[in-house]
């Protein structure tokens, strides 16, 4: 069918001393061209960060806000003094702030989908990957903001991580991961939900109960025994602790590994959702 | 109908590459809506192609769907021969579009946003810088050249939605309605680009309301109405079907208005359509001359005008003679997407 198309385009355009503008086209794009499209959209992404500073609210003020507060007022109840109560909560909110930063993900690139520049990014031949990836990818910045903020908070009120640099350079990596692997879910709600209000609203209701029921914040065995099982399977608790071990005795231990393995699950299944979605119906 | 959706209908006879778009039986629905309901559309290369018609008409739809933006329900559509529905990547190669509202990114400064899309479509750095500024010249906006989209103009944003879409020099460029909301002289402005763009030999298919803007622009015209083609030809086939200007009359007695009538339709051989609270006739008018027998013929009958107009015909009257309704009834759904 292909063959017999191209001939026939060419013994019709020799006939009417035409050339064929389809003949320089080309069929597929290769990885390279992908990766390209990709890093482009990110510079996009990040020139817009640059433009637009209110956008980083939510991952400069909320971890030094997140972190002063938990650290007064849940401190003495829980540990009996801040001091001792921070390698528990310093990582919790690591990863709390991380997974709101990557929500904020979800909601900011659905209100870009809406904007007049998508529809033309859709006319392109170019990957439909990388209108979704780019800024995704981008976005890892702000992640590392909103951590970085949150340990040099945690280091002020007298957080003195065992881990060492490498330790807690490695936690600080597994946040980056993890958001980046969890923006994908809410990317995916950005594919499904009517606008931006409602990836908000949506995404609040997945987040809320995953981050505080979870170890983030309290010992799990001070907890009911039903609400003990669950939060041993949220899946929040197991980065928690991931975060934990690397940062306050920088060890790698299984819970590194089911962290990983739960981050590629999420991309598993959600990237080909939000890619089908975005590429079907925006 | 359903059942001739596959791109082998097409034999390999009716592939003609002479043919910058062709479609049959093109059809879309959202929901219980008809947007598009049965287009055949068959512009050849090199020239301009207007598709008229009021909003929701299904003009966007049906331009959508050939850019590849939305997915066709059923039909057939080919750009240079290439099946819109089979190789998408590679319409997209041919095609640069130009939508009805700004798609450029608000966060960026023109030549960042020109820089853009040739570095996304696979040109070096450099060459896209080159080109960007080269367009950004060519259109007049070298001197915004650093300012951010948010800060430009309603008429310096359209321009550069249209620099967008050449950067690649693609040789068929898609204007959803081009001018709509621009002021006269930057209208004026654009049609003078896309003359321009025509005579370095592209091919140009564009959406408007306007009948003015299709009859300057337009090779040939294809009235599109409630998601169908209701006729086809040149700007002189369709304003003679419609005459070739109107004459306007506002009876000064506005019960007189039917006999009025009679008397211009004996003189002007055609049927005048009445707007009785306002007491005005408006009808085709061939030959100027003739309006002058049928004002005597009215002098005559002791009818007083009020007030006289001689116009082009305006696209609610083409509409009027080609559909039996005018533009305003229209539902206006489908244009939305």
């Amino acid at each position: 069918m292909i063959d017999t198309t191209i001939a026939a385009g060419t013994a019709a355009s020799a006939l009417a001393g035409l050339d064929d503008p389809a003949c320089g086209t080309r069929r597929a794009l290769s990885v390279g061209e992908t990766l390209n499209q990709t890093l482009a959209m990110a510079w996009r992404a990040l020139k817009k960060m640059r433009r637009n500073p209110e956008q980083f609210a939510d991952v400069t003020i909320q971890p030094l806000l997140f972190t002063a507060m938990f650290a007064y007022i849940f401190g003495g109840a829980v540990s009996g003094n801040v001091a001792s109560y921070l390698p528990l909560m310093i990582p919790g909110i690591l990863a709390m702030t991380t997974l709101t930063a990557s929500m904020a993900t979800g909601v900011q690139l659905r209100e870009d989908m809406d904007k007049g520049v998508f529809e033309r990014f859709k006319s392109l031949p170019i990957s439909r990957m990388a209108p979704l990836v780019g800024p995704m990818t981008a976005d890892v910045v702000r992640y590392a903001i909103a951590a970085t903020l949150t340990l040099a908070t945690g280091l002020l009120m007298g957080y003195r991580p065992g881990g060492g640099v490498a330790g807690v350079g490695a936690a600080i990596l597994l946040c980056l991961v993890t958001g980046w692997s969890l923006s994908w879910v809410f990317t995916w709600v950005g594919t499904i939900a009517r606008s931006a209000q409602g990836v908000q609203g949506i995404s609040v209701m997945i987040l809320f109960p995953l981050t505080f029921l979870s170890n983030a914040f309290v010992p799990v065995d001070t907890l009911p025994g039903w609400l003990e099982a669950f939060v041993k399977i949220n899946p929040v608790s197991h980065v928690v602790t991931a975060i934990r071990d690397l940062a306050n005795t920088g060890t790698v231990t299984m819970e590194v590994t089911w962290s990983l393995l739960g981050c590629a699950a999420l991309v598993a299944v959600f990237a080909p959702l939000a890619l089908r979605r975005y590429r079907r119906q925006m | 109908m359903t059942t001739s959706t596959s791109g082998t209908t097409f034999t390999a006879a009716s592939t003609r590459v002479d043919l910058a778009v062709e479609t049959r039986g093109l059809r879309k629905s959202f929901g219980d809506t008809l947007a598009v309901d049965g287009i055949d559309l068959v512009v050849p290369r090199g020239m301009v192609y207007g598709v008229l018609g009021p909003n929701g008409a299904g003009k966007t739809t049906t331009l959508s769907m050939l850019a590849t933006l939305l997915s066709i329900d059923s039909g057939e559509a080919r750009i240079f021969g290439v099946d819109v529905r089979t190789e998408p990547h590679v319409v997209r190669q041919l095609v640069g579009l130009t939508g009805q509202y700004a798609s450029v990114d608000e966060n960026l400064t023109g030549r960042e946003n020109l820089w853009l899309f040739g570095r996304l479509q696979g040109l070096r750095s450099a060459v896209s810088r080159s080109r960007a500024d080269d367009l950004l010249e060519r259109f007049g906006l070298a001197d915004a050249a650093e300012r951010r989209i948010s800060e430009y103009s309603g008429g310096m944003r359209r321009r550069l939605d249209l620099a967008a879409s050449l950067i690649m020099s693609p040789p068929l460029i898609f204007l959803d309605e081009p001018t709509t909301g621009l002021d006269p002289r930057t209208r004026g402005q654009m049609w003078e680009t896309i003359r321009e763009l025509v005579a370095g030999g592209c091919t140009v298919l564009l959406t408007t309301q306007y009948l003015d803007e299709a009859d300057q622009l337009a090779d040939r015209i294809g009235v599109i109405d409630r998601g169908r083609l209701v006729a086809e030809g040149t700007s002189d086939d369709l304003k003679s079907s419609v005459g070739s200007s109107t004459l306007q009359l506002t009876l000064a007695d506005a019960s007189q208005l039917s006999t009025a009538a009679d008397i211009v339709a004996r003189r002007l051989g055609a049927h005048a359509v009445l707007n009785r609270e306002a007491g005005r006739l408006t009808t085709p008018l061939d030959r100027p001359d003739a309006a002058l027998d049928a004002l005597v013929d009215l002098r005559t009958s002791g009818i007083a005008i009020a007030e006289l107009t001689v116009a082009k015909p305006s696209l609610d009257e083409v509409f009027l003679a080609l559909t039996g309704h005018g533009t305003s009834d229209d539902d206006s759904e489908g244009d939305s997407r």
